[in-house]
């Protein structure tokens, strides 16, 4: 049999889905550091990016971070990050999250602030002249204008989460890597090939399953517009 | 009512004013036009009355309380706003977007609802757009809606900002009289933007024209403006033909129509030529027994007729009724062969004549 094939046997096998060694247990994992980072990430991104692009103050730094993040090797910081948190429980845990919350920051600042910034300034102008706060204008028009721009960032970040939190292994954190890394030490080429199919698999589906919601925050504007604009 | 006193802006960063000692009273349901060359800070001194803008110095108050110790998001619920680009909320139905400042100020829905259909029917819209999207729009619609929007919340006061310029002569001419017939019922305070004299002519009881850097040249009704241009950059700006314009500015119910020869299609022959006698003309106007105008006959076609609707009777170029502008009478006196205005009725019953020395005789004085 083909190793490909035999690496989608093993996966079906249920079997191999409990125990600590189990795909569940590493897909759980997987999500676990998937879904936070992002989340820690939209955190601060999000009203970060909501400032620069509502305020248009501070745009230059919202770009300078977002390249220098994009920039920096989710591998090398995990590296710089993991002596300091030796003393935090949960062994590779938190050097992981805070390498793929830097690593998930700039897709989702820049997003935000592209997507608050291109709603037209008119429409803002004329909402301000006619009483709204500067956080109604934020809440009623940029941020639902904007919405489908962000969710498109939180995709990008997420997508690129799934892929990298392999790297949690190598510190000692679960997840898919666990397969790839035992599968090198153990020069077990099936394994391998488990873990990278279900690092492909889950991203694929977070592909998926937010580029549904991306449509669904899409606001109405009639048929015209989306016309014009799909 | 709006004052403005002394009021200058000065942008950071910019070496000249914006505006620069403004003084500028609106009365209460008075339509000003602000109107000036680009740059001139029109915009500017529009938008520091509702705060979009602070002055630099001086002091603007709106119903005799200052601007700047009020809350500007309160402040700007009391004003309508209406800008060039409308702005609509394109994410926003027609009718949630007329609803803004209603739902900012918390009516209920019920009172919101009945205010967008008195709205809808007051700017002439089809009720099916409520629920459709600006984009859905034509651009006449979305102009309507944009002025409907700022009168949502009844506001005493509004602001306009070349809200009609984005849009083709034609369907502006229509907006601008349906505006007119809106604010001769509503009798808003409005201070009104434009770079379009012909504009601030048709619509302002009051013109201020400024000058780059903000100065104003002159604040005066049209038709004074017209006649006595207090400088060159006035008399510019206001540009040809101010004597035409002004005649625009008035109507023949303004001025006494003269009672002209009138003849009936019965009458003989000399009849015609006596009644044409008194007014030193030779020609008559022909009525019919109701008093409607069959036409005109002169003096050579009656001579040697029987009677007067056997002779050749000419039909008038053009007519004008007394809601006409002195403009159109004088396009009338020049198309007629006979050199007058026939001045009609609804039912297009004789009512007399102008002269085209009655009609000048309202420009040179
Ligand atoms: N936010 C701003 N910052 C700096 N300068 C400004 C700003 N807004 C306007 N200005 C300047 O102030 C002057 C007046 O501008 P304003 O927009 O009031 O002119 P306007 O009369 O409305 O012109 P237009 O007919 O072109 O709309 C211009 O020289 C303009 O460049
Ligand atoms: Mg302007």
């Amino acid at each position: 049999m083909q190793p490909f094939a035999r690496a989608v046997a093993w996966i079906l096998s249920p079997a191999h889905w409990w125990g600590p060694d189990g795909v569940l247990t590493h897909t759980a994992e997987h999500v676990e550091i998937t879904a936070l980072s992002v989340a820690v990430a939209l955190a601060i991104a999000l009203p970060a990016g909501l400032y620069v692009g509502h305020t248009r103050r501070g745009e230059k730094a919202a770009v300078w971070t977002a390249n220098l993040g994009r920039a920096l090797p989710a591998f090398g910081i995990l590296g710089i990050v993991f002596p300091f948190t030796l003393s935090l429980p949960g062994f590779g845990f938190y050097p992981t999250l805070i390498a793929m919350v830097l690593l998930a920051i700039p897709p989702i600042l820049t997003n935000t602030y592209v997507g608050v910034r291109s709603v037209e300034a008119d429409t803002v102008e004329a909402a301000r002249g006619m009483g709204m706060s500067e956080v109604q204008l934020l809440r009623r028009i940029e941020l639902p204008l904007a919405a489908p721009v962000i969710v498109a960032g939180i995709r990008t970040s997420a997508v690129a989460v799934v892929a990298t939190a392999t790297l949690a292994a190598v510190f000692g954190w679960g997840g898919y890597g666990r397969y790839i890394f035992d599968g090198f030490y153990q020069n077990d080429t099936v394994k391998i090939l488990v873990g990278a199919i279900l690092v492909a698999a889950l991203a694929v589906v977070t592909e998926l399953v937010l580029a549904v919601a991306e449509h669904l925050v899409r606001p109405a504007r009639g048929a015209a517009a989306a016309g014009a604009t799909a | 009512m709006i004052t403005l006193d002394k009021v200058s802006k000065r942008f950071p960063g910019q070496d000249g004013f914006a505006v620069t000692d403004l003084s500028l009273q609106v009365d209460d349901g008075e339509l000003v036009v602000l109107v000036g060359p680009s740059g001139c800070g029109k915009t500017t001194t529009m938008r520091m009355i509702n705060r979009l803008i602070e002055p630099t110095s001086g002091r603007i108050a709106v119903d005799g309380r200052d601007v700047m110790e009020q809350d500007p998001v309160q402040l700007r619920r009391g004003i309508g706003y209406v800008i060039q680009s409308v702005g609509l909320m394109p994410h926003r139905t027609v009718g949630e977007n007329i609803a803004t400042v209603p739902r900012l100020v918390g009516w209920d829905e019920r009172r919101i609802r009945e205010r967008i259909q008195e709205l809808v029917e007051m700017f002439a819209l089809d009720g099916g757009l409520i629920g459709r999207y600006p984009s859905e729009l034509s651009g006449g619609q979305r102009q309507r809606v944009g002025v409907a929007r700022a009168l949502a919340a009844d506001p005493p006061v509004m602001l306009m900002d070349e809200p009609f310029a984005a849009v083709d002569p034609i369907v502006r001419e229509r907006l601008q009289e349906q505006f007119l017939d809106i604010q001769a019922r509503l009798r808003k305070t409005i201070v009104f933007v434009t770079h379009d004299i012909d504009e601030a002519i048709k619509l302002a009881d009051r013109i201020a024209i400024l000058n780059v850097g903000g100065v104003l040249e002159q604040y005066a009704r049209p038709e004074e403006l017209l006649r006595a241009p207090a400088s060159d950059f006035v008399r510019d700006f206001v540009g040809p033909e101010p004597g035409l314009k002004r005649l625009s500015l008035m109507s023949v119910a303004d001025i006494d129509v003269e009672a002209g020869p009138v003849v009936h299609p019965d009458a003989a022959a000399d009849e015609a030529v006596a009644a044409m006698e008194p007014f030193g003309l030779d020609w008559a106007t022909v009525l019919d027994p109701e008093g409607r105008v069959l036409g005109w006959v002169d003096r050579a076609d009656v001579t040697g007729r029987a009677r007067v609707g056997d002779a050749d009777v000419k039909r008038f170029a053009a007519y004008v009724t007394s809601g006409s502008s002195l403009r159109s009478a004088l396009d009338a006196i020049v198309s007629n062969r006979t050199q007058v205005a026939v001045v009609v009725d609804e039912q297009e019953r004789y009512r007399g004549i102008l002269s085209l020395e009655a009609v000048a005789k309202e420009i040179i004085t």
